[in-house]
């Protein structure tokens, strides 16, 4: 996934994404802090991006919101540290989770370096505006994280943020030299969040 | 054998009701966490691990030490230890009892906890944590019972088990290290990211564990007719001498590196833990006291007039026992998650609940030790025609 940050200036370029992503997916809203559940969501230049701040940054990017989301890392932290393979990688990159595996030891939130996942610390029904019957709800006590819309991906459909994003994200296949992102890429400079951890992350900001 | 637990003094009653009232109230506070979920605890989405995980880590190493009775023993035929090995050995199964019951109480669902071997994954060190210490406590569960049982019939002890003794002694610091390797290889956590992690938790165990014996041996000595000895508990005071100095040597060098180098993802936690960082430093002051403790505990350890001298060697040991609690129970684990990776600083503070299920745990873990202890001074005092 490509963002294109210069086409999302202020935070309100990114709650249409927020918002469907939190509709579709039965994302609920807590009034405690501490037992948030976030997919998709905006941060500044200096927490997206830590330890990658330049000094004297320009005052636009300074205090513009940017999306965050899982990265879909190619060597994925939380992959490799989870004890019952509730978390997984596809054959195509995308890592998912499985709901009714995951233990909830939460080593996946220990291992991730982006702070892309969200434990479920009480039950989540009843903080749901509107359910969506086509997607699972959550229990109480599992993990849960962006799945890159794995389910509109399997009926040909483009990840519900992208769809919503009047053309500032692009989505695709990275090993496909072809594809849309690929191709964006080779035209842009971009950026990723902590490369140098070697993690590999799949979302790319064009900045 | 198990028969020597039933019988006892009106004192012995008393604490295994008081221990059994705390299990209760534990308990009680438990059955919330489980129908309401962890967000009865204090933890959140960034502080991801709490009181329950670092009560854990701090107690692996107390398992862990009981290698340091065992060792001098069996391997330097150090005769005066084969008086002790047998506390040493089911100190451990206590302790690992407790390790094993508190990352229960941390899982969101216990009731799958079985998927970790209907799934297993060898890339997941958590998966390897769960081998080695399950086969911990089975090995010490079965050397110490057939060693103690040989003892009470005054035979030697079967020769099948020699083998295991010698497993044990490895095994024990395998448990300690694969639990140091959960934290230490983790990419962007910069607290715990560094190769000496093992180490300093070893160190740490290594004076924690043996200052808890000297007391229990203390307390024994006071309650039974059985003497674990002068000279065992002088030889034990030496070990957790060493072993906290290292451990505050360890802890200097971390220092020294994160600081040089100056690299601020490293700095930043260290920075939070004693100074506080954005304004906010709950645990200042905890981590003052703690390596207040432990250079108090050295001076006291190390110097041969004050070690020698059984009422200031229970002073040293409870605060070498304190300063590494805190250490361990408190700031290593929430010191890894503040700040978090996208350099936010939200704090974590146990709740009530939280802390209350915690000394359920520990209690259950002293109801362990208690029965074992009381089983085997009793059969001790019995071979040395004491009772
Ligand atoms: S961003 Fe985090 S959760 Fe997503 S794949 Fe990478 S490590 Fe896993
Ligand atoms: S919390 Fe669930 S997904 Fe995460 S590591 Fe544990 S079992 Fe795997
Ligand atoms: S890809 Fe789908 S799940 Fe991920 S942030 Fe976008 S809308 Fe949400």
């Amino acid at each position: 996934m490509v963002i294109d940050t210069r086409k999302l200036q202020s935070e309100e370029d990114l709650e249409p994404m927020i918002e469907v992503c939190d509709k579709i997916h039965n994302i609920p809203k807590f009034e405690n802090k501490n037992h948030e559940i976030k997919w998709l969501w905006a941060e500044e230049f200096k927490h997206e991006f830590p330890m990658q701040e330049p000094d004297f940054l320009n005052d636009r990017l300074k205090h513009m919101s940017f999306l965050t989301l899982c990265n879909h890392c190619e060597k994925a932290p939380c992959v490799r540290v989870c004890p019952t393979k509730a978390t997984f990688k596809r054959e195509d990159g995308i890592v998912l989770m499985d709901f009714h595996r995951c233990i909830g030891c939460r080593f996946c939130m220990a291992a991730c370096p982006y702070g892309s996942r969200s434990f479920n610390f009480r039950d989540p029904r009843p903080f749901i505006k509107e359910t969506n019957p086509d997607f699972p709800t959550r229990t109480k006590g599992v993990v849960e994280k962006c799945n890159f819309c794995a389910e509109r991906l399997a009926v040909g459909k483009m990840p519900a943020c992208v769809e919503a994003s009047n053309g500032a994200l692009t989505f695709g296949d990275l090993d496909d030299s072809e594809s849309e992102v690929r191709k964006v890429l080779r035209s842009n400079y971009t950026i990723r969040r902590k490369p140098a951890l070697g993690t590999g992350p799949s979302v790319f900001y064009i900045v | 054998m198990l028969e020597k637990a039933l019988t006892g003094t009106k004192k012995y009653y008393g604490w295994m009701a008081a221990l059994l009232a705390v299990i209760g109230v534990g308990f009680a506070c438990y059955l919330w966490q489980f129908s309401f979920g962890l967000g009865i605890t204090g933890m959140s989405r960034d502080v991801s691990w709490g009181f329950y995980i670092a009560q854990f880590t701090f107690l692996v190493g107390v398992a862990a030490s009981a290698v340091m009775v065992v060792l001098p023993y069996y391997l330097h035929n150090y005769k005066a230890f084969g008086r002790i090995t047998i506390l040493g050995e089911f100190l451990a199964v206590a302790s690992v009892t407790m390790c094993i019951l508190f990352i229960f109480v941390d899982l969101g669902q216990p009731t799958r906890v079985v998927n970790v071997l209907l799934h297993p994954s060898p890339n997941s060190v958590l998966f390897w944590d769960m081998i080695v210490l399950n086969g911990y406590l089975l090995l010490n569960i079965v050397i110490g019972w057939k060693v103690l049982e040989a003892e009470r019939n005054d035979v030697a002890p079967a020769g099948w088990l020699k083998p295991l003794i010698y497993l044990s002694i490895p095994w024990a610091v395998s448990i300690h290290t694969v639990t140091a390797y959960l934290y230490c290889g983790l990419p962007g956590r910069g607290f715990w990211l560094t190769a000496i992690l093992a180490p300093r938790f070893l160190s740490s165990a290594f004076a924690a564990g043996p200052a808890f014996l000297i007391l229990l041996c203390m307390i024994v000595r006071k309650l039974t007719k059985f003497d674990p000895g002068k000279e065992q508990i002088q030889s034990l005071a030496k070990v957790v001498a060493y072993a906290i100095t290292v451990n505050v040597f360890f802890f200097l060098c971390e220092v020294f590196v994160v600081f040089y180098s100056g690299i601020p993802e490293h700095m930043d936690h260290i920075k939070y833990l004693f100074v506080g960082l954005h304004g906010q430093g709950a645990l200042v002051p905890w981590m003052w006291t703690s390596m207040i403790l432990m250079v108090v505990s050295i001076i006291l350890l190390v110097n041969p007039v004050t070690r020698k001298n059984e009422t200031v060697l229970v002073v040293a040991c409870i605060t070498v026992f304190v300063g590494t609690w805190i250490d361990k129970g408190l700031g290593m684990i929430s010191g890894g998650f503040v700040p978090n990776p996208l350099h936010h600083v939200n704090e974590y503070v146990p709740t009530l609940p939280e802390i209350l299920i915690a000394l359920g745990v520990w209690a259950i873990g002293f109801l362990v030790l208690t029965v074992l202890f009381k089983i085997a001074v009793t059969i001790k005092e019995e071979v040395a025609g004491l009772a």
